[in-house]
Formats: structure tokens, sequence, C-alpha cells
């Protein structure tokens, strides 16, 4: 069955490589994976967004068009990247960076962000708390393999605390 | 081995390396920098070079000496940097020193929109560089087949002694999929000479594929070097005849391997009525396009252009004698399809094409699809 995903923000909140991270969970479980991503030429502080497609069968056409699910990590990225979601689809948002709910009907409200900084210090974890949502909350990918899959990508000295983050996102939905 | 996630850009540098490239000179620029990135980790492993240039008209210039030396090159960029290493890849194909000068397209003119998707660099690959030379472009769909085009790259570079563009773009170069890579890949050696200097060799004396056996520098032999037109020694001589011979001799070494050099991808075609040309990143959406139409009961057949030049003529000529009409998709305002025009005589084609920072979405290219089987019909 096709999942189709959007995981958008801000340049520098980390949803390219929490992109990353799912797509290559799901490749771990033998499935097929796309991820795709695109970014303003400022980088760091502009629009951002990755999608990603998990699918059994073989996938072509490499972009999202009616993703199951959408993570907004800021207000306009939840105003720009909600209105394509299924009717049965659901949008994830960052409880105190999108202070707007935008009109759908299945909306999930997480303190990504704060999580991050009130119990790890830093909002740079907010990526990886997500992706603990995403998982519990997509059910596309094992808990343990998303566990692998962060542990592989981020620097040895820091795997403690993302793992620590990613239970804090698992947990808080 | 396993599959695992990779990058387009991640795949070209691991083809590189697999073929034997043990140099890469360049500079960054979006989208192609993950390519750099990747051989500044790997090469240093396997005893290679890298470096990081001060521009990209001496990123082609290290590559191009490197290369005269002995060494496998590789090059990266997009389109700005591209058009700057011009003057250098017409020295390389004028002189004979392979080389492979990877372009991963972004929106231009110019710096253009240095993120977005293109495939507006299609003519300047053939053409960007002046002169009536010779030159080998290839077109990767996937991350997969990204890998395989290096390796083909970087062994058609060493076979003919020619630049050879790799030419894949944003969709591609920053695509990430699944993939399984072959633990060996075939390699065509570097070719040496055959025989000494008092045997009476000269650097540039065709062999019987018409390519020279140029030695490489410092291992014993006398070569020069030269963007001027020049006779078997390598020196430059003012002859109508040398020019004419020389000019003709590197469009041969080419043409009369091309039926070997041209690849293209074909599906459906058996019962197709009608068929869409695409290329690079495109053609996924493209096959996309002619899924849903056959879904729908219309007979559309997929031709996919690996090879880009030398140019599929034959092979799409021959297609089309069977075919009401063609629909040529690529992300630019029009340049292949000029190609395939010249190509086709007996069917319309028509372009689907598109300049707006976006990919195709698979209805427009469905909606081209339609459109011309409407204005077939209706003649």
């Amino acid at each position: 069955m096709r999942k189709q995903l959007r995981l958008s923000g801000s340049g520098g909140q980390g949803v390219i490589t929490a992109a990353i991270i799912l797509a290559e969970a799901a490749v771990s479980e033998g499935k097929n994976a796309v991820q795709s991503q695109s970014y303003g030429p400022e980088a760091r502080g502009g629009a951002s967004k990755s999608e990603v497609i998990i699918d059994d069968e073989k996938i072509f056409h490499p972009h999202v068009k009616t993703p199951d699910f959408v993570l907004a990590m800021t207000q306009k990225a939840a105003d720009k990247y909600f209105h394509d979601l299924k009717d049965d689809g659901v949008l994830i948002l960052d409880d105190d960076l999108v202070p707007k709910s935008p009109d759908f009907k299945n909306i999930i409200r997480v303190p990504i962000t704060k999580l991050a900084v009130e119990k790890l210090g830093r909002a740079l974890f907010a990526n990886i708390v997500a992706l603990g949502v995403l998982v519990k909350v997509t059910k596309l990918v094992d808990f343990e393999t998303i566990k692998k899959s962060v542990a592989s990508r981020v620097p040895p000295h820091t795997v403690e605390q993302n793992m620590t983050a990613l239970q804090l996102g698992f947990e808080a939905v | 081995m396993s599959a695992r996630l990779m990058q387009g850009n991640e795949a070209i540098a691991e083809g590189a390396l697999a073929a034997g490239v043990r140099f890469f000179g360049g500079y960054p620029i979006t989208p192609s920098t993950e390519i750099a990135e990747s051989l500044a980790k790997l090469l240093p492993k396997v005893g290679g070079t890298f470096v990081q240039m001060e521009d990209e008209i001496a990123s082609m210039g290290v590559v191009l000496g490197a290369s005269l030396a002995g060494k496998k090159v590789l090059t990266a960029s997009s389109g700005p940097g591209i058009s700057l290493k011009q003057e250098l890849i017409g020295y390389a194909s004028a002189a004979e020193i392979p080389a492979v000068i990877v372009n991963v397209q972004r929106v231009g003119p110019s710096t253009g929109q240095p993120t977005a998707p293109s495939q507006g660099d299609v003519m300047q690959a053939r053409w960007g560089t002046h002169g009536d030379h010779s030159i080998i472009v290839l077109s990767p769909w996937s991350v997969r087949e990204a890998f395989d085009i290096a390796v083909k790259s970087v062994n058609y570079a060493e076979r003919f002694r020619v630049p050879v563009i790799l030419l894949t773009d944003e969709i591609v170069g920053h695509l990430r999929e699944n993939v399984e890579l072959p633990a060996e890949v075939e390699i065509y050696p570097r070719r040496l000479p055959k025989i000494s200097r008092a045997e009476g060799y000269e650097p540039y004396a065709p062999d019987e594929d018409l390519v020279p056996n140029v030695a490489n520098f410092g291992e014993g032999f006398h070569i020069h070097v030269t963007g001027l037109i020049h006779d078997e020694t390598g020196f430059p001589v003012g002859s109508p005849k040398i020019t004419r011979e020389a000019i003709k001799r590197m469009h041969e070494k080419i043409s009369r391997a091309q039926d070997e050099i041209i690849e293209v991808h074909q599906e459906f075609m058996d019962d197709a009525q009608f068929a869409v040309v695409s290329f690079g990143g495109t053609a996924r959406t493209a096959y996309e396009a002619v899924l849903n139409a056959r879904k729908r009961g219309q007979k559309v057949g997929f031709v996919r252009l690996i090879t880009i030049f030398p140019f599929a003529e034959k092979i799409l000529r021959e297609l089309s004698k069977n075919l009401r009409g063609l629909v040529v998709a690529e992300l630019n305002f029009g340049q292949i399809v000029n190609e395939v025009e010249r190509a086709v005589k007996n069917c319309p084609v028509k372009l689907c094409a598109k300049y707006d920072m976006t990919i195709f979405e698979p209805e427009e290219i469905e909606a081209s699809i339609d459109e011309l089987i409407a204005e077939v019909n209706a003649k």
C-alpha cells in the first residue's frame, strides 16, 4: 500500500534529515522508498520541505500527490501544505510554532520543539522528537527500526540524547 | 549487498569510483555539491585525490591535467559552472583527453533558480563549446541507473578519449531511493602506447578504432598536447588536408560505434499507436503518465533516451513508422524536441514543455497525450 508523507518547516529545523531517516528505516524493512526535498536558496531560515513515498510496488513519479500525513513545524508550512491532504489524512503540528490550526479535521498537536528544549535543552532535537511522533501516528515502521536508523545517522556522541528525543515523541501521542 | 537508501549524486560518486576514477577537481554548486562531498570522503580511502579549486574553470583544467598524467577523472557542476567549463571541454575534445563532466541541471539561464529542477542544458551539453567537436551525453532516470551511467561515462571517456557529459537533473541528483549496487563493474582500462618510440610511436596516430593511444605524461614518452589542430605527432599543422582529416576522425571515432553507444529504453511499444519520448528525471513522471493512459485504454508507448548524444535518430525513425504521433516531454522550453522532429518524418511530434521550477505531474503529460490523440483523430 502506498503511503505519502510531507515534512515541512523552515531550513535548519531538520525536516529533511528526519525524512531521510524515515525513508532509511522503511528501506531497512524491505520496502521501496523515495525521498525528495525542496528548499530555498538561503537554506537556513528559508522554506524547507521533504517528501517521502513508501510502497511495496515500484515508485516512479517521485512527488507526493495527496499526502496521508503532513508534518508542519511552522505556521507558514502548515498553511501552505495541508490543502492536498487525503480526507482521512492526518496533519501533525508543532503546538507552539503553529498557533493557528488550519481548517482540517484530523489534526494532532504536539509540543515538539518545546519537548526538545525542556527535556534535552536544545531545539536541535526537535526533528527527532517529530520522528518519534510520526512513527507512532503513521505506524509505517517499527519503533526498533527507527531507533537503529537514527543511531546510524546521528553523530555517535549524540546517540543517547537522540534516543531520548525519539522516545519523547513516541510517547507524546 | 542489501538494499540501502542512496541519493542520485552519491550514486554518481560511487559509480565513478567503481569505474576507476581517482581524481576529482571541482567547485561546489547546488544541486551538484553532494558529488564533491561524497568523493571528498571516498577518494582518499583508495589513494585518490580530491581538490576543491578556486573556480569551475580551474576545476576543469586540473582534471584535464590529471587525466593527461594517467588518472581517470571526474568533475561536477550545474549550469553556471558548466558554462565556465566550456572552453576547456572543447580543449578536451580537440586534444582527446578523457574526462567526465557531470551536469546536475537546475533552472537557467545564468544563476537562474539555484535549487530548482530543469532540463534546460540539453543543447549546451552537445554544443556548449565552439567548433565541430565530438562528445557523448548520457542521462539516468534513477539512482541505480545514475551509478551505472557514471561507470559507462568513465568507460566511454577512456575508450574514445572524449569528454563525456553525464547530464542529470536536480530530480535524480537529489532523489534518494533504495538501491542495491553491484559488487563489481566492467572497467575500460586507460589506453596505452602499443609500440615504442624506436618503433615509430606517434601519440596521435589513430588505432584501428580511430582513437589514438596517447601516452600518459611521465611514462617515458615525449608528448605535445594542444588545442590547435595537430597531426599524428601532436604538433600543430596549418594544412587543409590535416584539418579535414582530424575533424573527420574525431567525429567518426564516435559515429562508427554509435549503435553500441546509443541506448533507448522502450516499453509498451508492441501495440502502441502513440508514444511519449522523455529522458532523465522527467521520464519517471512520463512513465506514470503512460501507465495511466494505458489504464484508460489509450495505446501509448514509452520511449526513454538514455543516450542523448549521439542522438537516437535511426531508432526513433524506425519506431515512428508504426506510430500515429509522439509527445516529447522535457523540463525546458523545447530542446530535444527539435532533434526528435528532425528524425521523425511520418507522424506529428507534440512538445510537452515545462519551465517553472516544478517537475511535471503525470496529469500534465496525460493532457498532452489526450490533445495529440484528438488532433490526430480530427485530421
